[in-house]
């Protein structure tokens, strides 16, 4: 009974989308307030009735019901309740509802937060969500319904893939989607202000906190996959270029320019028609990220769908959305105005070259992930594109554009001097240079890539402290406290984000640079010494978890004869896939990770043994965790904090209310 | 402390077998081992190098590269043995071919036509563009209307 609800709900949500993607786009171009009037309480309508099948799901998994298909195929009477509620989104069909049911919490959102926006655009911007979700509520009901019942019931089900059974997986889904389906926000606004043709400064502003917002969530969601893949795959690795990887990654790229392009397109006017490209992308990659993960054309470590049926539907949904969003694009954009003049060194400038190396590193991400597709699909030959072919294709795009990052921030807006720059930036370069050559001769160690790594990350903290000086000393205020508080939260984002990425490239450095590794074969007692640190082996006993049974060996780490830890990592075996899954351990630390992993048992209770010594590889994380605090901090600023509390409409009834009460 | 490590040094029993061996005999032959399978796909898993791999037979091309290495066959002839048997599919760094041309000059054609285009179009508007009609009478417009909500639609 329970999913015949959650299935019925979700007709209803169809239903409702279908009225609220189109009445609403069609008031407004009429100019019909009633029709218009739609958008707000259908789009909370759908919020409601998508939230019912979610907890219809979510009842379904904690009752264990194997009557529905997908909760037999998806998880096991054995599973512990949190991973029960994690496998809603373990497989296809229920990470299309997380999908659609967070496409609703952004546009119950913006119902909230939209009061003080023209009617007509928020109908409109409503309305283009509204679209979207009739898509995905489409393709759910016709080709991946997960409320589909079995009959007769299963006696237990097939558990959910031990490698999700994990902390990390029971938020790292909802956060990237949060990211990914926040960019519909920004792309519903563009085509809004496209249909309406009032493409302007007003535009940006209201699209910004938005995409910062989902910029922020997908950042954390891209972290916390990268950990996860660190510590559950047990090989010690924390990016690999997987082409799942690569989905979350080129949305990001796009999602990370369209924040800078919207920039300019707010303070200054400019590339109105640029940045709205960006939004359409950014939300296009995200559409196709998802059809690459769950089309099943990637054989990789997250792809477990495979029918050509889902592949064809959301081919075409894809087509439709971004083709029809480039034509509308294609029709309208040459009639955008063109915004304030500036020269090409500016910060204008500058921003724009840097949107330019970062699409092409999204590009560059796309043609390597998509290469081997299309060779394969070509009959031309199977070939395969790792991660030597991104890192030597990455690094010299993103090189300029750090370096660029630098500089821009101080660069004045219309028109930069070159001089006066170089000689406001010359002591950062002078101290960047000098630290990024010595320090890896006292590290012990010299190779031109630590130099380079290094000369980046410091170059961006060194113009981040230039530029803050400069700032200060324009900005009013009593002592050093008093004109630090006076600093917009805008600017102190902008700074924490960019020292976020100074973290994450000297972890990247230092792990790439100075991270040791050993595979030995340990008997019990013996040692093995890395990084400075013996680790001891105790041997193994065996443990039984809720849903598995495990080897888990012990593991005494010392550091100068003085113990610093004792590790715990496990082989584990789950029976019902008869899945073998490494638990590593690790000892995470602020300059560095030591990290054991089983690898096979060897005669007489030996085991083969993988230890890592991993240099600052937590600051990778923490990198792009002060990148979100930026994020955070920028969208908390005053103006935007001003600009909704404007939406209380008792003080003055303006003509909006009134309209509303005649409709 | 040290009685404490002591003690437990002493209870956990053969302590004393010492340093833990490599699971390679030499470890020149080890590095290059690694510096190859980095390179190289696991051809049974979903998406690892060979280094990574813990499957069996990732396992056994690991011995059998291992081998190679000990019979003094350069990094040429190990890579090239192991395309001849799987295919350019074992490379995680494709070659460059007449089919990968555009696959290793794409990045960079991409950032020249970037480039490119970004100059022309800012010469070109730089023409058109009279100046700055995007000034203080606009962003008055704009903070009144982010002010005054939806009267403007």
């Amino acid at each position: 009974m329970i999913p015949e609800i959650g299935h019925f709900a979700l007709i209803l949500a169809l239903c409702v989308a279908v009225v609220q993607g189109s009445l609403p786009i069609y008031g407004a171009a009429v100019g019909n307030s009633a029709l218009m009037a739609i958008a707000r309480p259908a789009a909370r309508g759908q919020f409601f009735l998508v939230l019912i099948a979610f907890g219809c799901l979510g009842y379904a998994f904690a009752e264990k019901d194997f009557s529905v298909l997908y909760v037999a195929a998806t998880s096991n009477s054995q599973l512990p309740l949190h991973y029960r509620l994690a496998a809603i989104w373990g497989a296809h069909e229920g990470s299309l509802l997380l999908w659609t049911f967070i496409l609703t919490v952004w546009m119950f959102a913006v119902t909230l937060f939209s009061a003080h926006l023209p009617d007509t655009m928020r109908s409109r911007i409503l309305g283009v969500m509204g679209l979207v979700s009739m898509g995905f509520l489409l393709f759910m009901l016709t080709v991946s319904n997960p409320f589909e019942r079995l009959i007769p019931a299963a006696l237990d089900g097939r558990d959910l893939n031990p490698l999700l059974q994990d902390p990390g997986m029971v938020i790292h889904p909802p956060m990237l989607y949060m990211g990914y389906v926040g960019f519909s926000v920004a792309f519903a606004f563009a085509i809004a202000a496209l249909l309406g043709g009032n493409l302007d400064a007003a535009w940006a502003r209201w699209s910004r906190p938005w995409t910062t917002v989902a910029w922020c969530f997908l950042t954390v969601g891209i972290a916390m996959g990268s950990g996860w893949a660190y510590y559950e795959l047990g090989w010690g690795g924390w990016w690999f270029w997987d082409p799942v990887e690569n989905a979350s990654f080129m949305p990001w790229l796009a999602g990370t320019a369209l924040i800078h392009s919207l920039a300019v397109t707010d303070k200054r006017g400019g590339f109105k028609v640029w940045t709205v490209l960006l939004a359409i992308m950014a939300f296009s990659l995200s559409l196709l990220g998802t059809f690459l993960v769950r089309s099943g054309v990637l054989t990789s470590v997250h792809a477990f769908a495979t029918d050509p049926k889902r592949g064809l539907f959301i081919l075409v949904f894809l087509a439709v959305v971004i083709g029809g969003s480039l034509a509308l694009y294609a029709w309208r954009a040459p009639r955008v105005g063109l915004g304030g003049s500036f020269a090409m060194v500016s910060r204008e400038g500058m921003l724009l070259a840097n949107n330019v190396l970062l699409v092409a590193a999204m590009g560059s991400v796309l043609l390597g992930t998509l290469y081997p597709l299309f060779l394969d699909a070509l009959d031309l030959g199977k070939i395969s594109v790792g991660p030597p072919y991104f890192d030597s294709v990455f690094a010299p795009l993103m090189a300029p554009a750090v370096f660029l990052m630098g500089i821009g921030p101080l660069a004045q807006w219309k028109k930069a001097n070159l001089p006066d720059l170089a000689k406001r930036l010359r002591w950062a370069f002078g101290v960047s240079l000098v630290t990024a050559l010595t320090l890896p001769f006292v590290m012990g160690k010299w190779t031109p890539l630590l130099s380079l790594g290094l000369l980046l990350a410091i170059w961006i903290v060194t113009t981040a402290v230039v530029g803050l000086r400069e700032r200060l000393a324009h900005v009013d205020g009593h002592g050093l406290a008093g004109r630090l508080a006076a600093v917009p939260r805008s600017y102190w984002g902008m700074l924490v984000a960019h020292c976020g990425i100074a973290v994450f490239i000297v972890g990247v450095t230092m792990v790439k640079g100075f991270e040791t590794e050993s595979d030995v074969r340990m008997n019990v007692g013996e040692t093995a010494t890395i990084g400075g640190y013996t680790f001891r082996f105790d041997g193994t006993q065996d443990v039984v978890g809720p849903n598995y049974t495990a080897a888990r060996g012990t593991f005494h780490v010392s550091w100068d004869g003085r113990e610093t830890t004792i590790l715990y990592p496990e082989k584990r075996r789950y029976p019902v896939q008869n899945q073998i899954m490494t638990e590593a351990a690790i000892d995470p630390g602020l300059l560095r990770d030591l990290y054991v992993s089983l690898g096979e048992p060897l005669d007489d209770g030996a085991w083969s043994v993988r230890l890592y010594h991993k240099p600052f590889v937590d600051w990778i994380w923490g990198g792009c965790l002060i990148m979100a605090l930026g994020g955070v901090l920028a969208v908390s600023d005053r103006r935007y904090r001003l600009a909704w509390r404007k939406q209380e409409p008792a003080v003055v009834p303006s003509a909006r209310t009134v309209r509303r009460k005649v409709a | 402390m040290i009685w404490l490590t002591l003690l437990i040094v002493l209870v956990s029993g053969p302590a004393w077998a010492g340093e833990a061996r490599p699971l390679g005999e030499d470890p020149a032959v080890e590095a290059r081992l690694k510096h190859l399978a980095i390179e190289l796909r696991c051809l049974v898993c979903q998406n690892q190098t060979l280094a990574d791999s813990n499957a069996p037979l990732a396992e056994d091309l690991r011995r059998e590269v291992r081998d190679m290495i000990v019979k003094n066959m350069s990094d040429k002839e190990i890579i090239d043995f192991l395309v001849e048997r799987y295919g350019d599919f074992v490379l995680y760094r494709p070659p460059l071919k007449a089919t990968t041309t555009l696959l290793w000059v794409g990045p960079f054609v991409l950032l020249l036509v970037g480039a490119t285009v970004l100059v022309i179009t800012l010469r070109r508007r730089a023409r058109k563009v009279v100046d700055a009609p995007v000034t203080d009478e606009e962003h008055r417009r704009v903070e009144q209307l982010l002010a005054q909500g939806g009267k403007h639609s």
